[in-house]
């Protein structure tokens, strides 16, 4: 594979790119930091990916950096097959319903850019006759839930363009995969109590990597997070205003 | 000693839409926090990042794997929250050619060695467990079964990237630099270990040729370790501290050699997962009757004979990783472990002075190991010194504290030392008695610290530092 990567410098996206390095691929990284992404590009290189692991800076906060990173990215690696999304902003609800800036940041970047960028990535991927487009998004986004209100709003927006974008292309070409992680233990989760069923993000990169490879639309990790959140969605309202889940 | 020249600081980190999250990382609720040995507990939290660098800025102490026995991974009192290096866990560079390696701190060991293997090159020196990290390994300058020809990790050492207590970020190289040999073996005292560079070893094939045998009493054990060090890389013993009498302190030597292509099986290794232990056995659970005869069936199974085989590498350098969280079968309890080594000449009186003393006391001695070392290394306060080392380990009970300081007494009017990496209960002034170069030591780190803001528990407990 030929993939774009937005994220590949940390938790489940230094994962994820980890088992694409082991396994051979071409791997061309987009974000904020250029000198860390450049060493995240020599741990990739070391691990065995394929050719020389380009890099160039992409803000999911500054949309105007899109167009020139995809670029960059088409450039490096010749031909982009896969692009895959695993950035994205994190604030407790406290943090969140306390500062209207920390809140605009975080709908901008999960939501608004993430859909631009998307929607520059899949014009890509659709101008060569298709391709893998993965975007991490959350299982936060499945039900209004008191401890994740606004972040699982910003996901549950990303889940729904998702899907509809899987309905309108993928008769042309293009195959969405909405990844749906639960709890993983990562940097950006670090502080917080982990519940119970939490992953590991080697474990969810395995996940993902198997549904890229056979193109599945949504994939849930680690996978018992797909039944949690069954009986999550279908628990009544009653029920849900007493819990603090 | 002049101070070095600084390094640029690097540019700050903007974490992105954390705003309260980090402050609440870094004064949010506390949990339970141990070494391995599961003793001393205090409440601490863990800063995690992959950038080890922003989240070492300020802090007292970094955090690797947390496979120290004892408490030198453990915040000092008063102070709760420590940097954690795991997530730090890049690759920078490896120079297949050369076999030279640089890598963040919290880079995995079992990660290098999977990955290493498979290329014809494996770590230098490796310890007995391969969940550790590769900063770790230079915080404790560990050893392993071929310190009488490899000496310590620190030895291969090239360069360290540090996060010094003034806040400035270091580059140190091996060479005539009196920080970089304090660091190795200083226990993260001297500065927050951020990148290390250093030379791997080539190896013919990645298996292990291993050979073992009996060795009915403590007299054999001495002679034969001794002899078996001139022909093989790896040597140690397994020895049965339980059983006494004639048998007292009899053993299983292993040896071992990288297999020659001629002798290893086509392919290379698998490697396998291991199995947890999912929950903490009742802490009496292990009982002395049970470990006596577990190290009989060990010995007996063995049997007379010389056995001779290929090995698994992590059979033979991790025996004991089979099952991860294993320090849990000793219960919440926890046990300790005390690892002496007492220096040469080595005599069978000593030994069996030695043994005396563990049967006097009543230590009850779980599993004890015994290697012989070879010379001092670079490492300003490193433990290995020419001598045979004991790692005795020990449940903890209300005599645990009796019998160490018994222990430490002996090893003091002996002339021996501990290691640091390994203890929870050496008192302070037993240590600075085993230790001359800690006087020197303590100077450099009080001129690059003078504030002494790098503190753990250990440096508090052994070291004297403020609380």
């Amino acid at each position: 594979m030929n993939v774009a990567f937005v994220g590949a410098s940390k938790g489940m996206g230094r994962a994820l790119a980890r088992r694409m390095a082991e396994r051979g691929d071409r791997l061309f990284l987009l974000g904020r930091d250029t000198a860390d992404l450049q060493r995240s590009a020599a741990d990739l290189a070391n691990l065995g990916a394929t050719g020389e692991v380009g890099v160039a800076a992409c803000d999911l906060g500054d949309r105007s950096t899109f167009a020139s990173a995809l670029q960059a990215a088409r450039a490096g690696l010749g031909d982009v097959d896969t692009i895959v999304v695993t950035a994205g902003a994190f604030a407790q609800q406290d943090a969140l319903e306390d500062d209207a800036d920390t809140l605009d940041r975080l709908l901008t970047v999960n939501f608004t850019n993430t859909i631009h960028f998307c929607e520059a990535a899949r014009k890509l991927l659709l101008e060569r006759g298709g391709g893998r487009l993965c975007v991490f998004s959350s299982v936060a986004g499945e039900r209004g839930r008191k401890p994740v209100i606004l972040y699982g709003a910003s996901k549950a927006g990303l889940s729904f363009y998702l899907e509809g974008l899987d309905h309108k292309f993928h008769d042309q070409g293009l195959q969405v995969i909405t990844v749906k992680p639960g709890f993983v233990k990562t940097g950006m989760t670090a502080g917080m109590d982990p519940p119970p069923f939490a992953g590991e993000p080697d474990q969810v990169a395995g996940d993902v990597l198997r549904a890229i490879d056979r193109g599945t639309p949504v994939v849930y990790s680690p996978s018992i997070w797909r039944w949690i959140m069954l009986v999550i969605r279908n628990l009544p309202r009653l029920v849900m205003r007493k819990i603090n889940f | 000693m002049s101070k070095p020249g600084t390094t640029k600081p690097a540019a700050r980190w903007q974490p992105r839409v954390v705003a309260g999250k980090r402050a609440a990382a870094a004064s949010g609720p506390t949990t339970e926090m141990t070494g391995w040995g599961s003793y001393p507990v205090v409440r601490g939290r863990e800063l995690r990042s992959e950038n080890l660098e922003a989240i070492t800025r300020g802090a007292v102490l970094t955090r690797g794997l947390a496979r120290a026995y004892g408490d030198a991974s453990l915040p000092p009192p008063g102070e709760h929250t420590v940097a954690a290096s795991p997530l730090a866990d890049r690759l920078l560079s490896f120079d297949r050619s050369t076999g030279r390696v640089r890598v963040e701190a919290g880079f995995p060991l079992m990660r290098l060695n999977r990955l290493s293997l498979p290329r014809g090159w494996f770590t230098p020196v490796t310890p007995g467990t391969h969940f550790v990290t590769v900063g770790g390994m230079v915080a404790s300058d560990i050893h392993g079964k071929n310190h009488h020809v490899a000496g310590c990790f620190g030895e291969h050492v090239t360069a360290l990237k540090m996060r010094v207590a003034e806040g400035s970020v270091i580059e140190c190289g091996d060479g005539d630099h009196e920080l970089f040999r304090a660091t190795l073996g200083g226990m993260g005292l001297t500065g927050h270990i951020l990148e290390v560079e250093f030379q791997m070893s080539r190896v013919p094939t990645p298996w292990i040729w291993e050979e073992s045998e009996q060795l009915d009493c403590f007299e054999k054990v001495l002679e034969r370790l001794e002899e078996a060090g001139r022909d093989w890389p790896f040597t140690v013993c397994w020895s049965d501290f339980l059983v006494t009498g004639e048998r007292a302190g009899r053993a299983l030597l292993n040896k071992g050699r990288w297999a020659t292509a001629e002798e290893a099986p086509a392919g290379e290794p698998k490697w396998r997962s291991a199995p947890t232990l999912p929950f903490y056995l009742p802490s009496w659970a292990l009982q002395t009757w049970m470990m006596r005869i577990g190290n009989w069936l060990n010995y007996s199974y063995h049997g007379p004979a010389v056995r001779r085989h290929i090995t698994h590498p992590e059979t033979f350098f991790y025996p004991l990783d089979v099952i991860r969280e294993w320090n849990r079968v000793y219960g919440r309890r926890g046990f300790t472990q005390h690892q002496a080594v007492l220096p040469a000449p080595h005599t069978h009186r000593r030994h069996e002075q030695y043994l005396r003393l563990l049967h006097d006391n009543r230590a009850k001695v779980f599993l004890s190991v015994v290697k012989d070392c070879g010379e001092e290394g670079k490492g300003m306060i490193s433990f290995p010194k020419r001598g045979v080392s004991y790692a005795l380990d020990i449940p903890i009970d209300n005599d645990t504290q009796k019998i160490v300081d018994r222990l430490n007494d002996f090893v003091v009017a002996e002339g021996g030392r501990i290691y640091l990496a390994k203890d929870a209960f050496t008192r302070p002034e037993h240590f600075r008695a085993m230790d001359p170069r800690l006087e020197k030591w303590n100077e450099l780190r009080r001129r690059w610290d003078p504030d002494c803001r790098l503190r753990s528990a250990l440096s508090v407990r052994v070291l004297g530092d403020p609380a």
